[in-house]
C-alpha cells in the first residue's frame, strides 16, 4: 500500500497498464506536452512517446471516433475529454457508435474503449465545465459507467474499465483529484465492475453516494452517530453499469429507509433510477418514502455562494435521513 | 502523345470534369469480373428494392444503382487486408468485398442469417471477415472512425490502407473537417472517397456546399484530392490505385472526388422532386455497366454472348438470394440481448435492466427469463405486432399480424388488422416526410 492522491492513483493505472499491453494507447487534448488540464497523464509522453500519448486537435466527437476505429481495428484506447460538458460534442460518436456498433454488428466486432472525463462543481467553472452527465450515460444500453471516489477505486476502476472488452464511460470529479488514499501497489490490483463497496455498516437507513457525494454520505453519517444517534449504512455504487443492485438491496432489506445522494439533476438522474429498481425489488421491505438529494434543478451557476448552495452537502443528506426516520421506533 | 493527353469531359452543376485516366482497359479476366460485380450489384439493388414494395425489408432502403461502377473500381484495386468503411448505402460495398449476397439480402429482411442477424439492417450491413467495417446510418459518423482504424494500421505499423467511403452531403459535416485535419495531422494512410451523386438527399450540391469542387474541399486541412468520373470503372480503378499507393508507401490521406449518380431516388421513400427527369436520363446515357459491357465488346474482350450469360447469371445468383433470405428464421425473441456486452468472467452486477414484464429482469438473462412462461408470452405479444413467424411459431395471436408501414406514417400504423404488401408500398411511395 501506498498513500497517494486520485490523479497519482489514476497515473499510476494509466503507466502500469501501458506497461502491461503494448495495444493501450492515450489520446486527447492536451493530455501529451501539457501533460492534462489536470495533469492526470503527467510524464506519460516521456516514459511512452508521442506514439502511444497522442495530443488531439480540439475535435471531440473525431477523437472519440478515433478511439472507436483503433479499438475496432485492436487497439485498447484510452481518450480523455477535458471536462464531461465537452463530450456532449462527442454524444454521436458514443452513443450512435460506441455503445451501437457491437450490437448493431452482432458481435463481430468489440469496441475496448475508454472515454475519461472529469466533472462536477466547485471549482466555479460556470454553466459549461461544471456538470454531472453520470445518469445521461447511464442511460445508454451498451455503454459501461464507472465513478470512483476514492484514489484506491480510482486505480483499481481505471485498470479494470482499461481490460474491459466494453466501451467504458469513466467520470472523475474534479474535486476528488488531489483526495489522498491508500492505494494497493499489486500491479493486477483490480476493482470489478459491478461490485459496491459498503464504506460504513449500519443498520438504520441505507445512504447511497457516488463520487463526491460518497464522501458527503459518510459525513453526513458521522453526524447522525454522533449527534443523532442514527447508525446510517453507506454504500457507493462505483459503477453504474453494471449495477450492484444485490448489495444495495441486502442493505434496503436491513435498513428498510434509503437516501441517494448525487450532485447531478433531479430529472431523470441517478437516484430517480436507483428509487425505481429499489422499489420494485423491495417494496415490501421500505418503511419510508425514499428520499433523493441532488443537485439544483438549475445550470451551475458561477458565483461561489450559489455555487455551493446548488451542490449537496452533508447538511442535506442529514435532513433527508431525518425525514425517512419519522415514525421510527426508537432504537432499543 | 498526343492521344495520351486526351481528356473526356464531363458537365455536372458540381462543375466541369476533366480526366485522361480509364483509357487502357484491364486484363481480359478482371474485366470480366468488373463487369459481372457491377451487374450482380445492379440486380441486387433492383430486386432489394422490388422485394422493399413487397414488405419483405422494411425500414429505409437506399439503392446504389448508377453507383456501381465506383464501388467496383474501388474494391477491385484494393488488398484483402485493406479497410473498408462506407454509408447507408452499401449493400453493394460489401458484395464487392465478397460478402455473399444472401446475407446482405437476409440482413434487409431481418433474418437469422442476416450479416447483422436482423440487428442492423439495411443501413448497417458489416463483414468483419472481409474487412468491411460496416455501412454507418449517420451521415459523416463513419470518418472519424476510419481515422481510428487507419492509427491501427499505422501503430501496428502493418501497411493496410483504410477507404472511407462517403457522400458529398457528408462532407458539410463537422466530422469532415475534423478528420480531414487529424488525418493530415497524424499522416494517416487513408484514401478518402466521395462518392458524389450530386444530391445530399433532396438537396442538390449547389444548394447545400458552397463549394462544389469537393475535390478541393480539404486541401486548407492538409488533404489534397483528385476528381474522376465515377461512371467509368476503369478510370475510378486506376485512380483509386493510386491513391492506395499514396497511402501506403507515403503514409498520407488522399481525397478523390467520384463524379457518379443514383439512378432511383435518395431512399425508396423517395418522391423525387428535386431533380429533373432529363437530368435522370441524361446520365442514364452514362450507365456504367452500359458503358463498360459496350466497350468490352467493342474490344472483342467479350462477346453479346458472353454479356448474356453473366446477365443470366446474376439473375440466377440474385433470386437464389431471395429465396436464401425467405427461408432463414426470424431472429429468436431471446437473442434480443445478444451482444450488447461482452462478458469474459461470471459478471457481477445488473448490465442491462429489462421493465417489459412485472418483475424485471437482467437482460444479459434474457435466455433464463424467457424460460417463464408469462414472460416468453409478454414478448411474443409483443413481436406480434411485427407479424407473425411462421417459422418461430408465432405468438398469441393477438397482434395485428401484418403490421408493415414505413416508419413516420402514422396514417397507416392506426390501422387495424391486415396491411396488405400493396398499401404497405404505397404508403412507401407517399413516404415519410422525413430522412427517408
Amino acid at each position: 500500500m501506498a498513500a497517494m492522491r486520485m490523479r497519482e492513483a489514476l497515473n499510476a493505472a494509466l503507466r502500469e497498464e501501458m506497461e502491461r499491453d503494448e495495444s493501450v494507447v492515450l489520446m486527447g487534448e492536451d493530455i501529451a506536452v501539457f501533460e492534462g488540464a489536470f495533469k492526470v497523464t503527467q510524464g506519460l509522453m516521456d516514459q511512452f512517446g508521442e506514439r502511444r500519448v497522442r495530443d488531439t486537435p480540439i475535435s471531440e466527437n473525431t477523437i472519440v471516433g478515433t478511439g472507436v476505429g483503433a479499438a475496432m481495428a485492436g487497439l485498447r484506447p484510452v481518450v480523455e475529454l477535458m471536462t464531461v460538458n465537452f463530450s456532449l460534442l462527442a454524444f454521436d460518436q458514443i452513443i450512435n457508435h460506441a455503445a451501437a456498433i457491437p450490437y448493431m454488428f452482432n458481435g463481430q466486432v468489440r469496441v475496448p474503449l475508454v472515454i475519461r472525463m472529469p466533472g462536477g462543481g466547485g471549482h466555479q467553472l460556470g454553466p459549461t465545465h461544471s456538470h454531472s452527465f453520470e445518469a445521461m450515460f447511464l442511460q445508454i444500453p451498451g455503454l459501461l459507467v464507472a465513478c470512483p471516489s476514492t484514489a484506491a477505486d480510482g486505480k483499481g476502476l481505471l485498470k479494470a474499465a482499461i481490460r474491459d472488452d466494453n466501451p467504458v464511460i469513466f467520470v472523475e470529479h474534479e474535486t476528488l483529484y488531489g483526495i489522498r488514499g491508500e492505494v494497493p501497489d499489486d500491479p493486477d490490483h483490480i476493482v470489478d465492475f459491478g461490485s459496491a463497496a459498503v464504506r460504513r455498516e449500519g443498520g438504520d437507513v441505507t445512504i447511497i453516494g457516488i463520487l463526491k457525494m460518497a464522501h458527503e454520505a459518510e459525513r453526513a453519517a458521522e453526524t447522525l452517530a454522533s449527534e443523532h444517534g442514527i447508525e446510517a449504512e453507506v454504500i457507493d455504487p462505483r459503477t453504474l453499469r453494471p449495477l450492484d443492485l444485490d448489495t444495495i438491496l441486502e442493505s434496503v432489506r436491513k435498513t428498510n429507509r434509503v437516501v441517494i445522494v448525487e450532485e447531478g439533476w433531479p430529472h431523470g438522474g441517478v437516484g430517480a433510477n436507483l428509487a425505481a429498481l429499489i422499489q420494485e425489488q423491495a417494496f415490501d421491505h421500505l418503511d419510508a418514502p425514499i428520499q433523493r438529494v441532488t443537485g439544483a434543478d438549475v445550470p451551475m451557476p458561477y458565483s461561489k455562494r450559489l455555487e455551493q448552495s446548488a451542490i449537496p452537502h452533508p447538511e442535506h443528506v442529514v435532513s433527508a435521513v431525518l425525514e425517512t426516520m419519522i415514525g421510527a421506533k426508537p432504537r432499543a | 502523345m498526343a492521344d495520351e493527353e486526351q481528356t473526356s469531359e464531363v458537365r455536372t452543376p458540381a462543375g466541369v470534369l476533366n480526366s485522361s485516366r480509364g483509357r487502357e482497359l484491364p486484363d481480359g479476366e478482371t474485366s470480366r469480373e468488373l463487369l459481372r460485380q457491377m451487374a450482380l450489384i445492379r440486380r441486387f439493388e433492383e430486386e432489394a428494392g422490388r422485394q422493399y414494395q413487397r414488405a419483405k425489408a422494411g425500414g429505409f432502403l437506399h439503392l446504389a444503382i448508377g453507383e456501381e461502377a465506383t464501388i467496383v473500381g474501388t474494391t477491385s484495386v484494393m488488398a484483402p487486408d485493406d479497410y473498408l468503411i462506407g454509408t447507408y448505402r452499401t449493400h453493394g460495398h460489401a458484395i464487392a468485398r465478397g460478402t455473399d449476397p444472401k446475407n446482405v439480402m437476409a440482413e434487409l429482411f431481418g433474418r437469422e442469417d442476416g450479416t447483422a442477424r436482423g440487428r442492423g439492417g439495411s443501413m448497417h450491413i458489416f463483414d468483419g471477415d472481409r474487412r468491411f467495417m460496416g455501412g454507418y446510418g449517420i451521415v459523416g459518423g463513419n470518418l472519424p472512425i476510419a481515422a481510428g482504424l487507419a492509427l491501427a494500421s499505422d501503430y501496428k505499423g502493418t501497411d493496410d490502407v483504410t477507404v472511407c467511403m462517403f457522400g458529398d452531403g457528408a462532407s458539410n459535416t463537422g466530422n469532415f473537417g475534423e478528420t480531414m485535419n487529424l488525418a493530415a495531422l497524424w499522416s494517416l494512410p487513408i484514401v478518402f472517397l466521395v462518392e458524389n451523386n450530386l444530391y445530399g438527399m433532396g438537396t442538390a450540391i449547389e444548394r447545400h456546399s458552397a463549394v462544389t469542387d469537393l475535390s478541393h474541399k480539404a486541401e486548407g486541412l492538409g488533404v489534397p484530392g483528385e476528381r474522376v468520373d465515377g461512371q467509368d470503372v476503369v478510370a475510378i480503378r486506376e485512380c483509386v490505385a493510386d491513391h492506395l499507393e499514396i497511402a501506403r508507401r507515403d503514409r498520407r490521406p488522399t481525397l478523390v472526388e467520384a463524379f457518379t449518380y443514383r439512378y432511383r431516388g435518395h431512399s425508396a421513400a423517395d418522391p423525387e422532386v428535386y431533380r429533373d427527369k432529363h437530368e435522370v436520363e441524361e446520365w442514364q446515357r452514362r450507365d456504367p455497366i452500359e458503358i463498360f459491357a459496350r466497350r468490352l465488346i467493342e474490344a472483342g474482350t467479350i462477346t453479346e454472348d458472353d454479356l448474356a450469360s453473366i446477365r443470366e447469371q446474376v439473375e440466377a445468383e440474385v433470386l437464389e438470394a431471395v429465396e436464401f433470405a425467405d427461408a432463414s428464421p426470424e431472429p429468436p425473441l431471446d437473442s434480443l440481448y445478444d451482444n450488447l456486452y461482452v462478458f469474459e468472467k461470471e459478471h457481477e452486477g445488473w448490465y442491462a435492466v429489462d421493465e417489459r414484464t412485472p418483475d424485471p429482469f437482467r437482460g444479459e438473462r434474457e435466455r433464463e427469463a424467457a424460460e417463464d412462461e408469462r414472460v416468453r408470452e409478454l414478448h411474443e405479444a409483443g413481436a406480434a405486432y411485427g407479424g407473425q413467424s411462421p417459422r418461430s411459431g408465432g405468438g398469441s395471436g393477438e397482434g395485428p399480424a401484418e403490421e408493415t408501414d414505413a416508419p413516420a406514417d402514422s396514417a397507416q400504423s392506426e390501422e387495424e388488422g391486415e396491411v396488405d404488401a400493396e398499401q404497405a408500398a404505397e404508403s412507401r411511395q407517399q413516404g415519410p416526410g422525413g430522412i427517408g
